[in-house]
Order: C-alpha cells, then sequence, then structure tokens
C-alpha cells in the first residue's frame, strides 16, 4: 500500500474493486466503516454481489477480466469532462513529458513490437529529451506528443458503449461510478482504492493496477490522507516476504536479481542503478550501489572485501531473458528437472493454477521436503486422487514447524507496518520454528561442503552465518543484520559512528563496504534507539491516524508515501483539514516528508533550485502516467482473459495480450478460442472463514462448520437451463481437471450482456483439498490455466472457460 | 432501567462470522460436521452447541440485490416467557441475573419439556444440549461480571455488535435509527422496549428472519402457558411466604 489501513478511514469515497474486503479482509472494514460514518461513499464493482456488496452506497458488476476497459472508461470520462485536477497533473505527474516522434499505438499494438519474439523493443516509448538530457515538458498540456495528449487519444476508444458492450456493465451504472469517484478530483477531495487479486491475477494483472494508478495521479489522490493505490495482501506477512525477496527476481529491498550480463559488481551497478541529467530530481534509486554492496556485507561480512568485488561472484545470477517464476518452475519440475524441492510453507498441490500439472510434477522429484504445521496435498501428493504410491519414485519428508504463536518475530502488514511478535506458547512436541530449521539445515549443508567440496563450496562457505544465541535461531540478530551496522569507525553527515553499532536510518548506508545493511528499506526498524518494530504507543498526534509511535514502517517510518505530492507547490497542504506535510517556512511538519527539500516554489513563486520534485523513486521526479517500463505497453489496452466467451474485441484486432507466453507441456490445455464444451466463465475467490488452501483452517471445526465443502456459485438462468436445484452436486470442468461441488443458485449472480450474447458466470472458493475433510471437494486450482501476467507471471485464476453439470446427468 | 443491552445494528454487519466463533470459542462448544445446504449459512439453525448464529437471507426487489445478515442471539427478555414456561415445572431453573438482566439456564432445566420452552419463545431460541441442560446465550455474564465485554461484542470488528448500560443502549439506538430513518424509512428496531437484545434493521424484519421480531400469532402457546398468563398476577401471591 502506498498508505495504509487506518488511512482508509480518511477518504472521502473507496472503491474496492478487485477486492471483497469486507469477506477477505474484515478488520479492514473497521476503518472503511469509520470512513462511511463520516459520510464517505462505498463503491464496489464485482462480477457477482458479495459481503462487500451488502455494505456498498453503490454497487455494479462487470465480467472477469473486463477491468481494463471499465476504468480505461473513467479515464475518458474524466479526460472529456475535465474533471482531473490540473496543477497536480501538470506538474508532478508524466502528463506534460512529451514522447519521441518512435511512439505510436495502433490496433492494440503499441510501437516496437516484435511479433516473433512476441515482446517491445521500449526505446520507441522514450522521451525527448533537451540539450541537457532532460525530458522536455509542456506545462500547458497542449503539446500534441505530450503524455496527457496522447492518454486522451488512447482512451478516446473507450466509450460509454464499448464499455458497456465489453463489461456487460449498463451504461448509467457506469457513469454512476465514473461521476462519484471522478469528484475526487477536487484537492479538498481524497478517492482511495481498495484492490487485490481480482485484478492482479490476470494475464493484464500489472496493466489493471497501472489503469487505476493513472486514475489516482489524474485525480490528485496519490501522496494524501485517504488516497493513494492500496493493495490489500493476502497472507499477514506476504508484505514482508516480498520485501524481503521471496521471488526470484530481486534481492532484498526490491534490488535486482544479477543478470548472467551482468559480469561484475560494477556492471551490475552500472545496469540497475537509474541516473537523470536533472538537478531537480532526487531519483533516489541512484543510491542504489550503496544498498546493494550493504546487502553484500550482510550476506558475507569480513569475507567480502572491495577486492573480491564484496562477494558479488558468490550471488546466484539469473540467465538473460529467462523467468524463473512460480509457473516457471513448475513446468520445469514437470519436465523432469528438478531433483529435490522444498515446500516450505506452502502447498502447491492446491495453491498453484493447474494443479494436476503441479501434483505431476511432485511425482518426478527425487526428494519432497514439506516444511508446515499440518498434513497438507503436497507433502501427502503421493496418495491423491489418481495417485499410485508404487509408482512414484519421491522420497517424502515431512517436518512439523512451529505456528506464528509459538516464535517471536516480525510481520510486516498491508500498510509496510512492521510489527513485532511475542511467543505465547512452546510449540509441541517435535516442532520448531522455521529459523531453526533453517539454521540446522545450512550448518549441516556447510559442513557437507567443507568436507566434500562440491562444485562451487565458495558462497556457502563464505555466507556469515551468525545468527544463533545459545545455539538457538535468535530473530534479534536476524533483524538487526536486516537493519545494518557500521563496520567500522566512520563520519557520515559530520557525525560520527562507532564500529559494531547500529546504522540510524539508510541515508548513513554506504557503497564502499563500510556499513551492512540486510534489506535498506527497514534500516532504521532495528537501530540503537531499540526494536522500533516492537513500539506500542497508541497515541496519534497526526490527527489522521498515522500512530507514527506504533511500530515502524518502511521508509524510514513515512506512513504515507509520496506525500511531497500532498502539498501545493508552496508546501502547503491541498487539504487544510487532513494536511499529511505542511512546510513552515523552514522545514516539513507531520508525517517523515519524502526527504527535507523545501517546496518547489519560493515564496515568491520562483523555482526553488533547492527543492526536488515529489516522486523521488521515479529518475525523473514525475509519477509514471506513461509507464516506459512494463512489458505490455505503457499505457494499459484492454484485451480478454486469455480464455474468454467472446471471438472479438471491440477495441482492436488484438484479442489477447499480445506478450503472453503460453506453456508447452501436454499439461498445459488452453482453449485459445470459444469452445462450446466449456461455455461459461469460471473464476475464483475466497470466503472469510477460510485461508488460502485451507491447509490451516479446513482444520479448524468451527471454521469448517461454518463453510464445510466446496461450493459452486451460479445465477439462476443457467441453473434452470442445467436442470440444477440449490444445494445439488455438480461436476465442473475445464480442459485440465474437473472437481465436484455443491451448487449455491443464487441472485447474486447475474448473467451478462456482453457484445449482444449472454454470458454465464460460475465461481467457487480455492480453500478445498482432498486430504480433509472427506466430503470437502478439491482445489477449485484444478481448473485454473497455467498462463500467467507477461511482467509477473501471477497465474489468470480468476477468468477462464469452464463448463458445469448436475452430477450423474 | 438498570441492567445492560445488547445493540445489534445489521447494517454495520458483514457477516464476517466472529462472533458466531467467538461465542463457540468462549464457551467451549463443539462443532457439528455439517454439508452445504446451498448458503453460507452454517449450521443451518441455533443448535446445543451454536448460541450465536449469524443468518443470511437474499432477495432481489426493484432490480436491487440485497443480503440481509442477521446476528440471531437469545434477547434476554425483561419478563422472558421461556422462564415463565420453565417455573411452571421446576422453580429456580432460570436465573434472572440482578445485575445484568442476564436470562441464565441453570442445570434444573433438564426436567422441563424443551419443545414446550423452545415453542414459548417468540424468537425460537433455546435448545437443548447433549447434557439434556437447555442452552442459549448467555450474554457471557462470567466475562461482563469481570469488567470485559461479552466475546461476540469484543470481536466484532466494525461495531454491529454493541453492549452496555441499557439505557446508553437504548440511546445510541435510537440515534442510529434516527441517522437511518433519512435513507431506509423502514428502519426500525425490534421490540425494544421488551428485550435485552435490541436489533436495528433498515427493512421488513421478516425478510432478516422468521423470528426477528415477536409477532402476535406465533404457534404453539402451550396451554399451561396461556392459563398462567392469564392467573400471572395470582399466581404470584399465592407463592408460599408472600402473604405471610
Amino acid at each position: 500500500m502506498t498508505n495504509h489501513w487506518i488511512d482508509i478511514a480518511n477518504s472521502d469515497c473507496i472503491l474496492i474493486m478487485g477486492s471483497n474486503a469486507a469477506e477477505n479482509h474484515p478488520i479492514s472494514f473497521k476503518w472503511v466503516t469509520k470512513a462511511m460514518k463520516e459520510g464517505a461513499t462505498l463503491i464496489n464493482v464485482d462480477p457477482r454481489f458479495t459481503r462487500t456488496s451488502s455494505r456498498a452506497d453503490i454497487y455494479t458488476s462487470l465480467r472477469p477480466g473486463t477491468d481494463i476497459a471499465f476504468l480505461g472508461g473513467m479515464i475518458n470520462y474524466i479526460l472529456s469532462n475535465k474533471l482531473y485536477f490540473k496543477e497536480y497533473v501538470a506538474y508532478y505527474t508524466n502528463c506534460c513529458f512529451i514522447l519521441s516522434d518512435k511512439y505510436s499505438f495502433e490496433d492494440g499494438l503499441f510501437a516496437g513490437y516484435n511479433p516473433k519474439t512476441r515482446s517491445y523493443d521500449k526505446s520507441y516509448w522514450a522521451f525527448e529529451k533537451d540539450k541537457n538530457g532532460i525530458p522536455k515538458k509542456d506545462h500547458t498540456l497542449k503539446h500534441p506528443r505530450c503524455v496527457l495528449q496522447q492518454l486522451k487519444n488512447h482512451y478516446a476508444r473507450y466509450t460509454l458503449d464499448k464499455v458497456s458492450a465489453i463489461t456487460g456493465t449498463p451504461k448509467e451504472d457506469l457513469l454512476k461510478v465514473y461521476q462519484t469517484y471522478a469528484a475526487t478530483g477536487k484537492p479538498d477531495k481524497a478517492g482511495t482504492i481498495m484492490y487485490a487479486m481480482g485484478w492482479t491475477q490476470h494475464t493484464v494483472g500489472v496493466q489493471n493496477i497501472r489503469t487505476m494508478a493513472i486514475i489516482q495521479l489524474l485525480l490528485g489522490n496519490m501522496g494524501i490522507a485517504g488516497g493513494g493505490v492500496n493493495a490489500l495482501r493476502g497472507e499477514s506477512n506476504v508484505q514482508g516476504s516480498t520485501d524481503h525477496c521471496l521471488l526470484w527476481h530481486i534481492w532484498p529491498g526490491y534490488l535486482k536479481t544479477p543478470r548472467a550480463s551482468n559480469t561484475s559488481l560494477a556492471a551490475y551497478n552500472k545496469k540497475w542503478t537509474p541516473t537523470t541529467k536533472d538537478p531537480l530530481s532526487a531519483n533516489w534509486w541512484g543510491n542504489y550501489p550503496k544498498y546493494s554492496v550493504s546487502f553484500l556485507k550482510s550476506m558475507f561480512g569480513e569475507k567480502a572485501t572491495a577486492k573480491n568485488d564484496f562477494g558479488y561472484d558468490w550471488m546466484p545470477k539469473v540467465d538473460d531473458g529467462k523467468s524463473y517464476s512460480w509457473l516457471d518452475l513448475f513446468d520445469e519440475m514437470y519436465r523432469g528437472k528438478f531433483t529435490g524441492f522444498f515446500a516450505w510453507g506452502q502447498n502447491p498441490a492446491c495453491s498453484g493454477a493447474n494443479a494436476n500439472k503441479n501434483r505431476e510434477a511432485l511425482a518426478k522429484l527425487d526428494w519432497l521436503v514439506n516444511v508446515n504445521i499440518f498434513e497438507n496435498e503436497t507433502g501427502s501428493f503421493w496418495k491423491g486422487p489418481g495417485m499410485d504410491p508404487k509408482k512414484i519414485k519421491t522420497e517424502v519428508f515431512f517436518l512439523p514447524c512451529a505456528v506464528s504463536v509459538e516464535k517471536e518475530g516480525s510481520i510486516t502488514n498491508s500498510g509496510r507496518w512492521m510489527q513485532w511478535r511475542y511467543k505465547a506458547v512452546e510449540p509441541k512436541g517435535d516442532c520448531r520454528p522455521d529459523g531453526d530449521i533453517i539454521v540446522e539445515l545450512f550448518n549441516k549443508i556447510r559442513d557437507l561442503y567443507k568436507k566434500e567440496g562440491g562444485a562451487f563450496p565458495d558462497p556457502v562457505l563464505n555466507l556469515k552465518w551468525d545468527y544463533t544465541s545459545n545455539g538457538k535461531y535468535d530473530p534479534h540478530r536476524v533483524a538487526k543484520e536486516i537493519n545494518g551496522y557500521f563496520l567500522k569507525d566512520v563520519t557520515v553527515k559530520g557525525k560520527k559512528f562507532k564500529k559494531g553499532t547500529l546504522v540510524p536510518s539508510f541515508a548513513y548506508l554506504q557503497a564502499d563496504g563500510s556499513t551492512s545493511s540486510g534489506n535498506w528499506l527497514y534500516c532504521q526498524s532495528y537501530n540503537e534507539k531499540g526494536n522500533n518494530a516492537a513500539r506500542r504507543n497508541p497515541v496519534d498526534k497526526s490527527g489522521i491516524g498515522l500512530f507514527s509511535e506504533w511500530s515502524w514502517c518502511w521508509p524510514v517510518n513515512r506512513r504515507i508515501i509520496y506525500n511531497r505530492a500532498s502539498v501545493d507547490r508552496y508546501g502547503n497542504p491541498w487539504n487544510k483539514k487532513k494536511p499529511v506535510i505542511r512546510w513552515t517556512g523552514k522545514k516539513w511538519v507531520g508525517d517523515v516528508p519524502d526527504g527535507g527539500w523545501p517546496p518547489m516554489l519560493t515564496k515568491d513563486g520562483k523555482l526553488n533550485p533547492k527543492t526536488k520534485y515529489p516522486f523521488i523513486m521515479k529518475p525523473e521526479g514525475h509519477a509514471h502516467v506513461f509507464g516506459p517500463g512494463r512489458a505490455d505497453g505503457p499505457f494499459p489496452e484492454f484485451y480478454e482473459p486469455l480464455e474468454c466467451p467472446v471471438s472479438e474485441n471491440p477495441l482492436s484486432s488484438h484479442l489477447h495480450n499480445p506478450t503472453v507466453k503460453l506453456f508447452k507441456t501436454s499439461a498445459d490445455k488452453y482453449l485459445m478460442t470459444c469452445d462450446p464444451r466449456y461455455p461459461y466463465v469460471g473464476t475464483t475467490y475466497r470466503v472469510t472463514e477460510h485461508w488460502q488452501t485451507g491447509v490451516m483452517t479446513r482444520w479448524q471445526p468451527w471454521l469448517l462448520e461454518c463453510q464445510p465443502q466446496l461450493f459452486c456459485e451460479m445465477d439462476e438462468e443457467l441453473a434452470k437451463l442445467k436442470g440444477i436445484k440449490n444445494a445439488d452436486l455438480v461436476i465442473v470442468e475445464s480442459p485440465r481437471g474437473k472437481v465436484e461441488a455443491v451448487a449455491i443458485v443464487t441472485k447474486r449472480f447475474k448473467p451478462l450482456k456482453v457484445e449482444g450474447s449472454v454470458v454465464h458466470m460460475v465461481g467457487l472458493p480455492y480453500h478445498y483439498g482432498w486430504v480433509h475433510p472427506k466430503n470437502g471437494g478439491d482445489s477449485a486450482n484444478l481448473l485454473t490455466p497455467s498462463v500467467g501476467d507477461p511482467n509477473t507471471k501471477i497465474p489468470e485464476t480468476k477468468a477462464f472457460m469452464v463448463n458445469v453439470r448436475k452430477k450423474g446427468v | 432501567m438498570a441492567g445492560k443491552s445488547f445493540f445489534i445494528d445489521t447494517t454495520r454487519c458483514m457477516a464476517c462470522r466472529g462472533c458466531q466463533i467467538a461465542c463457540k470459542n468462549w464457551n467451549q462448544n463443539k462443532a457439528s460436521e455439517t454439508q452445504n445446504w446451498g448458503s453460507y449459512q452454517n449450521p443451518k439453525d441455533l443448535d446445543g452447541n451454536t448460541f450465536k448464529l449469524v443468518r443470511f437471507s437474499e432477495m432481489e426487489e426493484d432490480g436491487k440485490i440485497h443480503w440481509y445478515f442477521f446476528p440471531d442471539q437469545c434477547r434476554h427478555c425483561l419478563e422472558p416467557p421461556c422462564k415463565d414456561t420453565i417455573e411452571g415445572y421446576v422453580d429456580g431453573a432460570v436465573i434472572q441475573d440482578k445485575d445484568t438482566g442476564a436470562v441464565l439456564y441453570t442445570e434444573k432445566t433438564k426436567k422441563v419439556p424443551y419443545e414446550e420452552v423452545r415453542d414459548s419463545c417468540p424468537y425460537n431460541i433455546p435448545r437443548k444440549a447433549a447434557s439434556g441442560q437447555l442452552v442459549k446465550c448467555t450474554m457471557c455474564v462470567d466475562r461482563v461480571s469481570a469488567g470485559l465485554l461479552p466475546a461476540c461484542v469484543k470481536t466484532c470488528p466494525t461495531g454491529a455488535m454493541n453492549f452496555g448500560d441499557r439505557d446508553k443502549m437504548l440511546a445510541l439506538a435510537k440515534k442510529r435509527l434516527a441517522e437511518l430513518k433519512k435513507k431506509y424509512p423502514k428502519a426500525q428496531l425490534l421490540d425494544p422496549d421488551s428485550v435485552r437484545t435490541i436489533y436495528l434493521v433498515i427493512d421488513d424484519p421478516q425478510k432478516y428472519h422468521k423470528f426477528a421480531i415477536a409477532s402476535n400469532d406465533r404457534k404453539g402457546i402451550s396451554r399451561k402457558l396461556a392459563m398462567k398468563k392469564m392467573l400471572g398476577p395470582a399466581r404470584q401471591l399465592l407463592k408460599p411466604g408472600l402473604l405471610g
């Protein structure tokens, strides 16, 4: 989230789309309810009427996967009716930047497309630069090649008629939503978006988010109280996990995983450190080498020296142009390319799209280590449906681990707040905390490398591994390492620091090997002041619910990021009633400002040479309305989900995202065109009572009592068509698999009128698995396709094609 | 009037079932093996192990979909009909706690015909536990007497569940009703003068739950209870000790 949970209460208009917040983040509704108490309007757009919809002031539906059409129509509405926040858009976003004449868009494709590689040459999306190498700007926003004019042209095609035909949303509903939300374009109004997997789990997932980010920028909703782009994370600590590089493409703190072509530390830093010629751009990522070197020092300690590139050669590299995402890993596993697999705190047999492929992939391993708290479909894959243990060679180990309340550590929530948690009880029996398991595992691995050598022992033998106290894993040691230390006596910014003391914040990290930091973003979380994540001061001094002394958030405890955009160019808050920061004439007061530089203009309206543009994480300091870095285009464009109920796209001749890649094993079956065998749109989602694949919740009797079985929701017309009554058992099938479910025939699903035909949708929660309970049903992911977003590879589990029939028919 | 009350604002309820589970947790009530009977609501009804049940009702009117949630529980009536019925059989089987007004069943209810008691309740609340004792919401009187909120109230994230001194809860209920009446002319409080668990709804109570509100034409009042009601005050006078 750019903002945080409590800040939702500051909003005037809350859009919940691509999320069912009341269902899956019920505590967030405390803040939504508070906002509504103060007069905020709640808008909910969802293919089905959910628990969130029941609380909304305005509800309407749309076909799964058509969000870009819906939101593109909103952009068109905002621009056509001039409802955008002019000063904000002109000065804080790249709407004023002028594009080179190489840029164009035609019939669903941007300039630079290579049909052979199905990828773009992004040099076609570059900005026109002046003689100093700074992007040319037109603050009047009139230049035909300025981003705003190109944006207008792009979304002029998203008329109400076209949008309604694509989404199935009635025109009057579209208008109502657009009107209500666009009213937050005023300086003292804030609109916020709460979104989740309903937006991300698509082959256009990233572009879905981009569309909303553009809307938020047009309306001046970034950096302000009650605004922002707010992802509701799906696990209590997934934010922490992604921050600490759970994913293959990053190092901790969103540094990049080196490519094979980054043959030295210098080459690596050069490649990934953005530069700017504009002295008014802070270009905060320009500090990249300080963070990468500090990270290497945390990894290898004293073994990392300037002479050996701080151990850069010991870090794994990825092949250029290759993807190692979840979908790619399971594809390789299915092809028999993996010997072993640690399924650590996860249940791929149920959680991954195309679950049959994943289950069969597990059978190709030599060994599998499953670390979890309960028996699950992954560790027990070998005795699952369709499996013959006699034919499976995989040796499976189950390591029981402790649950969160049986160990100490931190959890980072969606709002970036790192909150320290304490141990309440001892783990039962042989269950151990993950930290202890990792420590013991690595100690043994290192011993083996010492004894036997191995292909490349250096990284293993040189790894700094001092995270225990009294032989036990100590989260405090890890937390401190993440923060980072001064490794020798130094003077930074005129202050003296002693060797072995904790670095106060990332502003003090160095690229010369004199500092360490396991994750630069978290530098300040645990410093000489103490464990800031453990702070529990419930007093809010800000008036807007910042609670700055409750726990600690990154970066540097800044609660609302991009807050330099919450003020006008003189440093006065756009909204005097809910200021985030304010310039006193000498300094900023309020939240931690996004840099202490003075406002853009002096009192006499002249440009202050000491200022910096507000969006400090972009090389040119301006927010990206035009996004030149994404795989599938600088402006979001509507394409259908890979599997869709229509054969034409009214907006272009490209039905699908032209940069999407498919997998090619026999287990990868896709419907590239409409198929009468699978005529209904399928979607998956969650319920309040269960969590993820249900590994924890299906064993909890009270929760299971509430939601005992896999169900399939459908509209009354479809049910009548198929002779299905409420509570009948049905079979839902896709080209990839099938599941048995209990039908819930409901008015909350409605058939949609799409491009002249009627489209039915069915939906299933993905919380179930064959291990337990016996008649609970299996994973809805047996139906979903192994195809993902071209930027993130997140699977498209929200829109695919299925058939449904009554069991026994 | 003294004692405590619940104020349940159904417009703030999103059926998260935190209350249903918290009640089970505090009372250490078992879960039963259920099936999906075509609804999110489960168990289907209150039972010997379910004292708090979130009821789901969906309907469509004038092109609008409504999904009403009703977190059902004992009303802790000021003059509980169940108490009358039970005391027709056994004295001292029902206690009305003098501090809170909570209506509490004791072990002695094992000796009372269950259906008769249940049918005498306008809200269809009393159930029978495996032990044979009659059971229902206890207002978490053990928590309340220790200065804590009932488990369901503590858990509720949105402020649908409220609890406190009766006069404060009535004031809160009336204030909220006035706010909602503007947008929802059918908004009403359900039997606020005769119960301690006061619900606020924005539509016909029947749309939420058959027994949401006490209706005059309820079935199943036994002849015995009807007789008792007739003789009521006289019966009190005939109790030993009262007249000397």
